[in-house]
């Protein structure tokens, strides 16, 4: 029987960027996706005929150039369609519009706040620097701050250097970002709500807290760290959905040598004297590696691929205490016609953004409200795009997909997770009620309707609790803490056994990160031949 | 018609294909320029000189009503934010023009203050009358009032009609020629246009955009934020930015007064000196066509000034930059506008410039002069 020099669990996309590098290095990789297509939550799907949802995550900006430039993912089918804007209806009929022109935008504040107008292009600049520091933390391992070894103490040095050399009144900054709430922060710069209510939200997304919450701010940097050919701070469509990106990895992949299997379970992770030796899949199946590598997330993989019995008790329960909470679903819609906007009527280029239900800070504070005490959000805040605007391949002539990503939708529910199906109904009815507030005729207009909550995020895609991040993107969950202190970098406790998943540095979103350093770590480390 | 963005407005660069007709009519004739685009704000109250003099590096205790001054601001670290001038009108109410806006950051440093600031931007039009014609010109328009009007002052008058509407008249301008800034609300702009035509047709007046303006301030010496200098404001690293005194804006800081914004920084800065400084240089033509000479081409300008800085030389090192490049066709001399290591400032060292012919790169002699390097006496005269 064939030993493989490595076999990804999970084929989404960390576990396909990871088998990539190894195959590019010249190993045998195979890559085992338990449903049957590849791309895990970056996946594209016809949920109906003629419809192609990215049925998950459906925007893209922290995918790492330097993995597009390596594994020539444009000349394996990647292909990026920027937002044009940034939509905020009001329900007063009033709205804003933040486009990719400063000076467009400009005009669009000054209606609100002249004075937030020019504190808008000052706090881009302020964040684009902190987020130009935080580039090379995001591009390279976490670093071990207990490790004495003279490697990674140059490593730490190179970025406390790094850190120190930016000027003081940036250190004031980044201090507060780490600690401020995202409205906090925002107060300091803006006076307007209808410009701090869209833009905290970025501060909460995917985790279970509140625009008001502390420590939210700083994720409001990880949407300032976005890159799109060298523009930093821009966002883009896939063409043809996000699992564009995964099917663009995995050609690459198989391209450099890699095996790919969909509909290939794994039942568990083979553990043999404490090492990692394989996996042996739902069929009954054993294969056999000398490294196993897990894109799925930290609980999933450790927990339940490898079973706490082959861990170290503290290891294990670090692992049991990482904060998944799932908080938002995806509410996706066929539409018969362009949606219509009662306070900007008409098709525009409005249309080819992300458009936010936002209205308000308290608005948003609401919609926690609700989830703290187990239920999804009356009014949600709503993340809209329309990306058959620009990319007519993914809905027939003239019909058009809309992706809702909708927070909160909490995974613990007050009747409990398993209860979501009876749930599920109501929770899509929901946010529709809402979007005809602003869209009066989406009803009208609505040809199929997806709706997922957290708890199918979680059986359907894998994601433990539904969290979209493979656990929270809080500090205490980032960096060295990314999944558990001590083993930051993709090693774990298993020897043999190799994370490279959202759930290690730096984290979620559709980055590649995590995978192609893992791979980077393995290679260097000698554990795959 | 060719047009530009500025300032989030479509602005013209040029009437004409060529910009020569705009160029030679500013300095023979006369041009009207829409200068709206242009950021206004109308500072008022019992505290307005205070809070200029706050934001300023200049103060405005004593300056007289009627008086307009060309100015620049800084942030604390003592860079430049932006340049613009400043008008007052009457003990308290002053006007202040600039490049970006800066209603936020002048609102920032009003606490305590009894002021109010008004964004005027897009409801006062801005009318650039300029040229050695531009005075009769207005004379026609509104009489023998014009002639008593001095270099940077201002007068408050109305236009003809019944009653007329209100104009602010500066004897201010970007050319360095004789010339005007006329200042209208919004409503009454084109018929302050149509209006100056009908009195400047006898003169040759002609409308001109913002083409052969980069000519005619490269010859008087004015640089422009965003081409010559960064802004503090845009600034990403520190080298981007400047202190006054590296722009040659020695002469309008006043260190010894009430606190302003980045005066400490200033203070350290005047007593260190600056390590680089704004010049204005001349490239030796004939060393110019010398290069072209290599390959039997004539010397290739392109017409109106060139904005893509190019390395400055002396003695094989990089010594600084020039940033604005222009064919004087009045002076008949190739200008630059630059920024050199301060101890090569003076006038008359001399430089090279990179000069690329045929994708080839070269380096012509180029010697740092005194500015403006423009400065007819109509400009000022009574």
């Amino acid at each position: 029987m064939k030993t493989y020099d490595a076999i990804v669990v999970g084929g989404g996309h960390n576990g396909l960027v990871c088998a990539a590098y190894l195959a590019k290095a010249g190993r045998s990789v195979l890559v085992l996706e338990r449903r049957h297509v590849l791309g895990g939550a970056a996946v594209s799907e016809q949920v109906f005929p003629g419809f192609t949802f990215s049925v998950c995550s459906y925007v893209v900006s922290l995918l790492r150039p330097w993995i597009i430039r390596e594994l020539e993912l444009a000349r394996f089918g990647l292909e990026m369609i920027p937002l044009e804007a940034s939509f905020l209806p009001l329900p007063d009929g009033d709205s804003l519009c933040r486009w990719s022109d400063p000076e467009l935008t400009r005009k669009e504040v000054c209606r609100f706040s002249p004075k937030d107008a020019e504190a808008l292009g000052e706090f881009a600049l302020a964040m684009s620097k902190i987020g130009r520091f935080a580039k090379p933390v995001i591009d390279s391992p976490a670093p071990d701050p207990g490790s004495l070894h003279p490697a990674k103490l140059v490593e730490l040095l190179r970025l406390g250097r790094h850190f120190s050399r930016a000027p003081e009144d940036e250190l004031d900054l980044r201090l507060k970002l780490f600690s401020m709430s995202a409205v906090d922060f925002l107060d300091e710069w803006f006076e307007s709500p209808v410009l701090k209510a869209p833009m905290s939200v970025s501060g909460i997304i995917g985790t279970m807290l509140g625009v008001r919450s502390p420590g939210t701010a700083y994720v409001l940097l990880h949407h300032y760290m976005g890159e799109i050919d060298g523009a930093f701070r821009s966002w883009g469509f896939s063409k043809g959905g996000t699992g564009g990106v995964s099917n663009a990895i995995a050609n690459a992949a198989r391209h450099f040598g890699a095996e790919t299997r969909t509909e290939a379970s794994v039942k568990h992770i083979l553990v043999e004297g404490g090492v990692a030796r394989g996996v042996v899949l739902e069929n009954g199946d054993e294969l056999r590696a000398r490294a196993v590598v897990s894109g799925c997330d930290p609980r999933r993989t450790f927990l339940g691929l490898v079973g706490k019995q082959h861990l170290p008790d503290e290891f294990a329960a670090d692992i049991a205490r990482f904060k998944y909470r799932g908080s938002s679903g995806k509410v996706n819609l066929a539409l018969d016609r362009l949606p219509e906007f009662r306070c900007r009527p008409g098709n525009g280029p409005h249309l080819r953004g992300d458009i936010a239900i936002a209205p308000s800070i308290d608005y948003l504070e609401r919609a926690y409200d609700d989830a703290k005490y187990g239920d999804f959000s009356a009014h949600p805040y709503i993340n809209v795009v329309i990306p058959s605007t620009v990319d007519p391949s993914v809905a027939p002539p003239g019909k058009h997909v809309m992706s809702c990503f909708v927070q909160y939708a909490p995974y613990h529910i007050k009747e409990g997770p398993q209860h979501w199906p009876e749930r599920r109904e109501a929770f899509g009815e929901a946010v529709i009620d809402t979007l005809q507030e602003y869209i009066p005729d989406i009803r009208s207009i609505i040809l199929h309707k997806q709706v997922l909550s957290p708890w199918d995020l979680e059986q359907e895609f894998g994601l433990s609790e539904g969290n979209i991040f493979h656990g929270e993107l809080t500090l205490e969950q980032l960096a060295f803490l990314r999944p558990a202190a001590g083993w930051a970098r993709y090693r774990t406790p298993v020897p043999n056994l190799w994370l490279a998943g959202s759930g290690a540095h730096p984290g979620g979103g559709i980055m590649g990160a995590p995978g192609a350093l893992c791979a980077r770590e393995m290679l260097a480390s000698g554990a795959v031949r | 018609m060719l047009y530009k963005e500025w300032a989030g407005c479509y602005a013209v660069r040029r009437y004409d294909v060529y910009v020569d007709r705009e160029y030679y009519a500013v300095r023979h004739q006369a041009t009207a320029m829409d200068a709206s685009p242009l950021y206004k704000y109308d500072v008022r109250g019992k505290d307005a000189a205070a809070l200029l003099g706050r934001i300023m590096v200049r103060g405005f205790a004593k300056f007289a009503p009627g008086r307009v001054g060309y100015v620049c601001w800084c942030d604390e670290h003592g860079k430049v934010l932006d340049d613009g001038t400043v008008t007052r009108f009457a003990q308290d109410r002053f006007r202040v023009t600039s490049a970006d806006p800066a209603l936020a950051w002048f609102a920032r440093q009003s606490r305590g203050l009894e002021v109010s600031i008004e964004d005027c931007s897009r409801t006062l039009a801005a009318l650039a009358l300029q040229g050695p014609r531009s005075r009769e010109i207005l004379r026609g328009l509104i009489g023998p009032a014009i002639d008593g009007l001095k270099f940077f002052r201002a007068l408050e008058t109305r236009l003809p009609g019944k009653p007329g509407p209100e104009l602010v008249v500066t004897r201010t301008g970007y050319t360095g020629d004789l010339g005007y800034e006329l200042w209208v609300e919004n409503d009454h702009a084109v018929r302050l246009w149509d209006a100056l035509f009908e009195a400047g047709a006898p003169h040759g007046l002609l409308a001109m955009g913002l083409d052969a303006l980069d000519v005619a301030r490269v010859e008087a010496g004015f640089l422009l934020g965003g081409c010559d200098y960064t802004s503090a404001r845009r600034a990403l690293i520190t080298r981007q930015k400047s202190t006054p005194y590296e722009l040659g804006f020695d002469w309008m800081v006043e260190l010894e007064r009430e606190p302003f914004v980045g005066q400490a920084a200033l203070a350290r800065a005047a007593v260190q000196g600056p390590a680089r400084r704004f010049v204005g240089l001349e490239i030796d033509w004939e060393d110019f066509e010398r290069i072209y000479e290599r390959y039997q081409l004539p010397p290739h300008l392109e017409t109106g000034t060139s904005r893509e800085g190019v390395p400055l030389y002396r003695g094989g090192r990089q010594v600084g930059y020039a940033t604005s490049r222009s064919w004087s066709p009045l002076l008949k001399k190739y200008l630059a506008l630059g920024t050199v290591d301060a101890d090569l400032a003076a006038p008359d060292n001399e430089l090279e410039i990179d000069v690329t012919c045929e994708y080839e790169r070269h380096r012509a002699r180029a010697r740092v002069r005194k500015l403006p390097f423009f400065d007819p006496e109509r400009k000022k005269s009574p």
